[in-house]
């Protein structure tokens, strides 16, 4: 029996906007609205509202939170700046990841995490079991938020129609605490998912209907749309962002994901340090490569990518990129074929010949 | 709610097929599928001349979230493939019954036919 799917605040609208639900990590999530094709290119070119109130919160608070944080994340925590958060990997001692998460400095002993929503229990225990002699409380507050990405373009000028809170001083990685649609106490942060430029929203989830519909409404004549998790993911791989579960897992480390810039080494400790050390030094036995194909098939999850006859990888994520017009995805390949310029991947038979790309699509 | 026209047969794998009186068809797949699929991004269709029996894959289409396979109603060969297909996959979520038909075929056994949903039962399943 698999237990029960969860509803975020903001189901009953997703309904009454026609979108498709789906199961998602344990939710019912819309997956699309008008379509994704339609919502991808409305956030790159105006904006897009998603709900993401799946993903979790937990606040770690207390005289050692840093301290703490950075014995069990890859990224340095102690020198993140009140108001500012940054992206990082929380390892396991073989180097693979437990997930990557968003810290928030909320102030000098305490900070907020965003959690993947599939990962949050897993995360909350792990953080836990860490906790060691340090003084710090690790909060599960995953009930407590919902969250919305409002992204694109114009997704600046469409949520300064619903809040006073000045936007401009937010730099990227930043945010600010102010009022929303009339709902005090929201989250503000310039950061998102999807290689355009916007803003996640930290709601107190009761309000959370009353700022969605408040955007929805003042965004329109900008062009914002309703955004599911289909554009959601077909935005994230243009802009090469990880995906935990296909491009960063327990199998696959931040060292193998490309992620080596959050693994912050000059740390004396911290979980992981020596087998990500070992691979960042000696080079992994596989690591992550973006694609794009010059064909109408996508590759997908569980592709088989070819040397010649030699199996040497698999696809982890594959879509059709919008703005290309073409198939992109990323795959694991073994040690030395990730510069090959000869890979294939088989889809339905057919061999395809893999275009390696050494910068995301969109920036 | 799906719209399911009266004058073709259906599969329960969401295919049509409009049979004419010389033997020939046109399949296609249903508005239902087109809406399940999301924005249909490319559609592999087989050669004139190929065979296949009832219930072979034929064809596969893609979406922006799955390639699902396209199974023959009837024994058939194939006469005509959609060529428009290659540069308009969209089509398929626009024009499903219209525009957007698959391949046209002899029918093999007309006998089949018999044994395909009616729109009634069609609708019945969705």
């Amino acid at each position: 029996m698999s237990a029960p799917l969860s509803r975020t605040p903001l189901f009953a609208l997703h309904v009454e906007l026609g979108a498709r639900i789906v199961p998602f990590a344990g939710w019912e999530m819309p997956v699309q609205y008008a379509g994704i094709i339609e919502e991808h290119m409305a956030v790159r070119q105006a904006a897009g509202l998603f709900d993401v109130s799946h993903m979790g919160e937990a606040r770690v608070r207390g005289r050692d939170a840093a301290q703490f944080l950075d014995g069990v994340m890859t990224n340095e925590m102690a020198t993140i700046k009140v108001g500012m958060a940054r992206y990082t990997v929380m390892c396991q001692p073989d180097g693979g990841c437990v997930d990557d998460l968003i810290v928030y400095r909320l102030a000098a002993d305490e900070f907020l995490i965003c959690l993947n929503a599939s990962n949050a229990p897993k995360d909350l225990a792990w953080m836990r079991a860490h906790v060691g002699s340090h003084q710090v409380e690790v909060r599960d507050e995953c009930a407590a938020w919902a969250q919305l990405a409002l992204q694109g373009p114009r997704a600046e000028a469409i949520l300064a129609l619903v809040t006073a809170t000045p936007l401009a001083p937010i730099r990227r990685f930043g945010f600010a605490f102010g009022e929303v649609a009339g709902v005090a106490g929201c989250l503000i942060s310039r950061t998102g998912y999807t290689g355009s430029p916007g803003f996640e929203l930290y709601l107190p989830a009761a309000a959370a209907e009353q700022v969605a519909r408040a955007l929805l409404a003042a965004g329109k004549p900008h062009g914002l749309v309703p955004a599911g998790l289909g554009a959601r993911d077909s935005l994230r791989l243009e802009a090469n962002y990880p995906l935990y579960g296909h491009e960063i897992s327990e199998k696959i480390s931040p060292i193998q994901a490309g992620l080596g810039w959050t693994v912050k080494f000059a740390k004396p400790a911290f979980i992981g340090r020596e087998a990500l050390h070992r691979q960042a030094q000696g080079g992994p036995v596989s690591s992550v490569v973006l694609f794009s194909l010059e064909d109408r098939r996508i590759a997908r999850q569980g592709a088989v990518v070819y040397s010649g006859e030699t199996p040497v990888g698999e696809v982890l994520s594959g879509t059709q990129s919008p703005v290309l017009g073409k198939p992109i995805g990323t795959a694991l390949v073994a040690a030395g074929h990730a510069a090959s310029a000869t890979l294939t991947v088989d889809i339905r038979g057919h061999r395809l010949p893999l275009r390696l790309a050494t910068e995301p699509f969109v920036k | 709610m799906s719209n399911v026209p009266a004058d073709l047969h259906y599969t329960k794998d969401h295919e049509w097929i409009k049979v004419a009186a010389d033997g020939t068809a046109v399949i296609g797949i249903t508005d239902h599928a087109q809406a399940a699929l999301g924005d249909v991004t490319f559609v592999d269709l087989p050669k004139v001349g190929a065979s296949f029996g009832h219930g072979d894959v034929f064809g596969t289409v893609e979406s922006v979230k799955a390639a699902s396979d396209l199974y023959s109603p009837v024994s058939c060969e194939v006469l005509e493939a959609n060529a428009t297909l290659n540069d308009s996959p969209d089509l398929v979520n626009r024009e499903p019954y219209g525009g957007a038909w698959m391949i046209k075929v002899k029918v093999k056994n007309t006998g089949e036919v018999a044994g395909l949903l009616d729109a009634a039962g069609y609708a019945a399943l969705l």
